[in-house]
């Protein structure tokens, strides 16, 4: 009785000092204890897949291929009588007029909402350079080496188009990246009428003589 | 006629029934206590390929976790970002540190940086990030304090008692929209505030599903 008493002490001590406490930080891979159906042959977004000869699942787009809807309207491009009104609308997928000048007016009807949305993807994707009321100085421009992000309190940027503004957003301008790849055109005109509502609030004089 | 076993026989069945009842207390203590995915799981930060730190970013920099995790509001899967989402800021930010190398090599070649994933739930399990962020459950309550966090290391147990906890009171862990981002939010207590949450429940008409087929489909 003393031998296995003794021998169970030491299974129960060791069992806990090889297998430590809950909670403990480890890199090893949690251990599936019974992984009967958990890692089935399924696509899953980001992940790796070794039929491809690059190992991912995400299939890059073709060149030269238009996409027709995306994730968010595929139930509708796929319905028969399916009509692309926007393919090709370069006003409101660039911001330029047919003939590659920019347009005046943003081509939305403008409404709070709009202005609301446009604040809301402005503070998340600008603000972080451009500083909250876009006079460039955001949290990261100190950190910031031979590149000043731009303030928007200046003659020149009041005068350019919307047409403008919404291009600089899609394509980046010089320094700054393009941002098209995470904002729908909706988004980014949203943000060019909220970008000329900051501007306006921090020029309320020549706002009067208007 | 002699004994045949010695007196000491005797204590036999009461040592046996011991042991049995000290080895069993083990194993169903042992068992109930590692082979939960609160002790598979939980703490589990792998070394990641560049030593990107959500402390530093957004915690210190404030930077939103939309800023990255793009499309975690729109769709069920919440994107980790490519690395010209880095190279947005890091182009002009550290320039030639050693420390950002592959994120440069990977915006240059295009090859993706292969981060090492986090959290998995199985594949048999239905999860959708956008309907619970655009209901008011903030990243904390499945992903603890990332904002504070130099490396992402798993929280909470992801197992099915977890996600039915919540579905059953959503009052007790729903929050205003606008705070979801905020991950240090403080919760208001008394009954005031209870009140409100009950109305966020109603009006919203929040409806998590208990039957399997809502996570089993
Ligand atoms: C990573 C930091 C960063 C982010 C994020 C960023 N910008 Fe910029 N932006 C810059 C920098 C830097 C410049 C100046 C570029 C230069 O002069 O080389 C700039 C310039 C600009 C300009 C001036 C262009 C001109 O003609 O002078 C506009 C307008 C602008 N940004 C709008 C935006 C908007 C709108 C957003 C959000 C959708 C945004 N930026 C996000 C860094 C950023
Ligand atoms: C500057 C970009 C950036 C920001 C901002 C950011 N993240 Fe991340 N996040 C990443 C990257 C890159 C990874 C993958 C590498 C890793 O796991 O550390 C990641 C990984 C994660 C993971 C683990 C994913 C997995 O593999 O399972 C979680 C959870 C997460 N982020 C949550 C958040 C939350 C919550 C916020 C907002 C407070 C946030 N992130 C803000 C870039 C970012
Ligand atoms: C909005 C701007 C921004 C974005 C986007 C961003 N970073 Fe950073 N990053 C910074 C700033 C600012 C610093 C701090 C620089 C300093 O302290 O000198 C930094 C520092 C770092 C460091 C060094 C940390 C250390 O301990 O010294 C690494 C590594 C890093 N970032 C990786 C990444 C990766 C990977 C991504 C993409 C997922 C990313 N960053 C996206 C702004 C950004
Ligand atoms: C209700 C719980 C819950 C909430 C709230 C939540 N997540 Fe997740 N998250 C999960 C689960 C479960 C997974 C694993 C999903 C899978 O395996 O497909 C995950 C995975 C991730 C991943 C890895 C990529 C993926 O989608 O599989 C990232 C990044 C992430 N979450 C970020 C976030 C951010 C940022 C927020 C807040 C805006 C957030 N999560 C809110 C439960 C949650
Ligand atoms: C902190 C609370 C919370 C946690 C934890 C949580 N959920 Fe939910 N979940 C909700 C709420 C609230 C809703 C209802 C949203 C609505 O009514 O639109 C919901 C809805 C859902 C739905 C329905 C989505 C749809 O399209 O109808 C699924 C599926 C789901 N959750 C899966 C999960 C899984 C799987 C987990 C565990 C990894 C989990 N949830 C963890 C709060 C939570
Ligand atoms: C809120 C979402 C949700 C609902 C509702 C739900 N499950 Fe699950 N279930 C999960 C998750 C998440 C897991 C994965 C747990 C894990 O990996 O630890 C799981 C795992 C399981 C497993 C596998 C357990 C294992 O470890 O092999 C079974 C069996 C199961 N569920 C049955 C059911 C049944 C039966 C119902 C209906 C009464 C149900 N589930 C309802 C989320 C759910």
């Amino acid at each position: 009785m003393r031998i296995f008493l003794a021998i169970y002490v030491f299974v129960v001590i060791a069992a806990v000092s090889i297998l430590g406490f809950r909670g403990t930080t480890s890199t090893k891979p949690p251990l599936e204890v019974f992984p009967d159906m958990d890692r089935q042959a399924r696509y899953k977004p980001q992940a790796e897949n070794e039929f491809f000869a690059d190992g991912r699942n995400d299939r890059p787009v073709p060149a030269g291929t238009v996409a027709r809807g995306n994730y968010f309207n595929q139930k509708e491009v796929f319905s028969a009588d399916f009509e692309d009104k926007r393919l090709g609308d370069t006003v409101l997928l660039e911001g330029k007029n047919a003939d590659g000048s920019f347009v005046k007016k943003l081509p939305l009807e403008v409404s709070y909402e709009l202005i609301e949305q446009g604040r809301q993807k402005y503070d998340i994707f600008c603000g972080a350079c451009h500083g909250a009321a876009g006079d460039g100085k955001g949290v990261v421009q100190p950190y910031m080496v031979g590149a000043v992000p731009a303030n928007y309190h200046d003659d020149r940027l009041r005068s350019v188009e919307d047409g403008y503004m919404f291009d600089v957003i899609s394509n980046g301008f010089n320094q700054m990246l393009g941002l098209k790849d995470r904002l729908s055109p909706e988004e980014r005109w949203a943000i060019v009428l909220y970008m000329r509502a900051l501007q306006k609030s921090q020029n309320p004089v020549a706002e009067a003589g208007i | 006629m002699a004994n045949v076993f010695p007196r000491w026989v005797n204590t036999i069945p009461i040592k046996v029934i011991v042991a049995i009842v000290l080895i069993k207390t083990a194993v169903v203590l042992g068992v109930t206590y590692y082979a939960t995915p609160k002790y598979t799981r939980v703490g589990y930060a792998p070394t990641q390929p560049v030593a990107f730190s959500h402390a530093l970013h957004a915690g210190q920099l404030e930077i939103d976790c939309r800023y990255c995790h793009t499309f975690v509001d729109r769709s069920e899967h919440s994107n980790v970002p490519g690395s010209n989402v880095c190279m947005s800021c890091h182009s002009m930010v550290r320039k030639d540190d050693p420390m950002l190398a592959p994120v440069r090599e990977s915006y240059e070649s295009g090859e993706p940086i292969p981060w090492v994933r986090v959290h998995k739930t199985p594949d048999y399990v239905y999860f959708n990030h956008s309907v619970h962020v655009n209901r008011g459950i903030s990243c904390v309550e499945c992903h603890g304090r990332v904002d504070e966090m130099d490396v992402v290391q798993h929280e909470k147990s992801f197992s099915m008692a977890f996600c039915l906890e919540c579905h059953r009171n959503p009052e007790e862990y729903i929050r205003p929209v606008e705070e979801v981002y905020n991950l240090d939010w403080e919760r208001p207590e008394g009954e005031a505030a209870e009140a409100e949450f009950e109305g966020f429940v109603h009006d919203w008409k929040v409806n998590p599903p208990q039957s399997c087929s809502g996570c089993h489909r």
